[in-house]
């Protein structure tokens, strides 16, 4: 019987993983649909003609787009485990934190890997201030969804698993015990956690996958797929 | 901030940002105290209400901050839930809704900016892009009378106030947006028959100024 649900992605994308992560909370059955992103397939450019990314999620033949939008969709659209908080008020402090990490936190963390001299030191300074920040968050609570994880863990998860293989290619440490003990320990967390672990590809796959294609990625500062 | 019962909206009149907040708060006939922020000399209040961003708009309700106006709305939505609902209540429609506003948010303030900030060459470009981004956005309006289908929405909220830059983005670039999209025209003109809008957003003129203003301060000839 052919799937209701489908998900357009690709296992080395901190993006498609937030989707991932969210249907295996919801225990949703599903096909995922890898994506070669070098060339991308007919339905990929079928459902999502305006951006051409992934994820996307085809739901009953409906297809929902942007990573936070889609886990929102999840979230809304199947029963059991909440993603989002139920209180109005931290429902918009998560979704401030969530987009905090895109417009922030990611890209001054991966200008530092991809830029030298006076150019990373300004991006690593931005970085630092974007994760001690984002640390603060956790605020003495396992998750930042609080005991489980939650919308904004979700949107973190790049900084979880894809920030210390990052800065382990480009030859930095960013994101170290020592500096933030409290965000690092969160990152196992995540980690270990059931839904991401069946989500996350092998670590040394991923470190492989970026460090033969270092000098492209240097040269363009954007991810690079063939 | 103490926990003072009531709303504030932190704010600065031009703000297409800060109109959407505006105008979902009159849409659900919130009583609440605007206060304009210098952007040049900002307040204590907006640094320790939104300290990480330190920008407009902040809504302020219960002394408890939020911040970033789609949030902002989608917040008002749902806390004044029982009048005037922006949001659809289906899932799939609220997946498209913020969709829209979020391909509203990452384009069309930008590319107006450089409708303005350029020349030559590069504003062709931009003009071409805004073109294409109105043409997209009326192939979704379709028919309809609002993005959001007979109900003014949340998409309606999230693009109205960038009508009143239509002006702007028209003199600068010389083209015409009833040209290339009369459909949004047309709906420009039936939100401004909506109280909420008429009262909200500001007079092109002002803000065909006020670019002329920034123009300046970027030495744009």
């Amino acid at each position: 019987m052919a799937e209701t649900v489908k998900l357009l992605g690709t296992k080395g994308s901190p993006y498609s993983h937030r989707a991932e992560v969210a249907l295996r909370l919801k225990e949703v059955n599903f096909e995922f649909l890898h994506e070669d992103l070098a060339h991308k397939s007919d339905m990929l450019l079928r459902y999502n003609p305006i951006h051409k990314k992934i994820p996307v999620l085809v739901h009953e033949e409906k297809s929902i787009v942007e990573s936070l939008i889609v886990v929102e969709y999840v979230h809304e659209a199947f029963n059991g485990y909440a993603i989002l908080p139920s209180d109005p008020y931290e429902r918009a402090m998560a979704r401030i934190w969530a987009r905090y990490i895109d417009e922030k936190v990611i890209p001054a963390f991966w200008m530092s890997c991809w830029t030298d001299g006076e150019m990373q030191k300004g991006f690593i300074g931005q970085a630092k201030e974007a994760l001690t920040i984002l640390e603060s968050q956790l605020k003495g609570k396992k998750f930042f969804g609080g005991d489980s994880i939650g919308f904004v863990d979700l949107a973190a998860g790049m900084v979880a698993f894809w920030f210390g293989i990052l800065q382990e290619v480009a030859g930095i440490s960013l994101l170290n015990e020592e500096d933030y003990p409290v965000l690092c320990r969160w990152a196992d967390d995540y980690c270990s956690v059931e839904a991401v672990k069946e989500s996350l590809l092998d670590r040394k796959l991923l470190v492989a996958h970026f460090a033969s294609k270092k000098e492209k990625i240097f040269a363009t500062k954007a991810p690079v797929y063939d | 901030m103490a926990s003072e019962k009531g709303v504030m909206l932190l704010d600065f009149w031009v703000s297409p940002f800060g109109q959407r907040a505006r105008i979902a708060l009159a849409e659900k006939g919130v009583q609440y105290e605007y206060k304009e922020e210098n952007l040049t000399e900002k307040s204590e209040l907006l640094l320790k209400a939104n300290p990480v961003h330190k920008k407009i708009p902040v809504l302020i309700h219960d002394g408890k901050p939020v911040c970033e106006s789609l949030i902002i709305v989608e917040y008002i939505d749902e806390v004044w839930s029982d009048k005037a609902t922006l949001m659809p209540s289906a899932p799939y429609q609220r997946a498209q809704a913020r969709f829209w506003a979020d391909f509203i948010d990452k384009k069309v303030y930008d590319c107006g900016s450089r409708l303005w900030k350029l020349k030559g060459e590069e504003q062709q470009a931009a003009k071409k892009e805004m073109i294409d981004i109105l043409q997209l956005l009326e192939a979704q309006l379709g028919d309809k009378k609002y993005f959001g289908g007979d109900s003014f929405g949340f998409v309606d909220v999230a693009f109205v106030p960038f009508t009143s830059w239509f002006y702007s983005y028209e003199t600068c670039a010389n083209f015409s947006v009833e040209g290339v999209a009369p459909k949004i025209a047309q709906w420009a003109k039936r939100c401004m028959e909506r109280e909420s809008v008429a009262k909200t957003l500001s007079d092109p003129k002002k803000v065909y100024e006020f670019v002329c203003f920034l123009k300046k301060k970027f030495g744009v000839e």
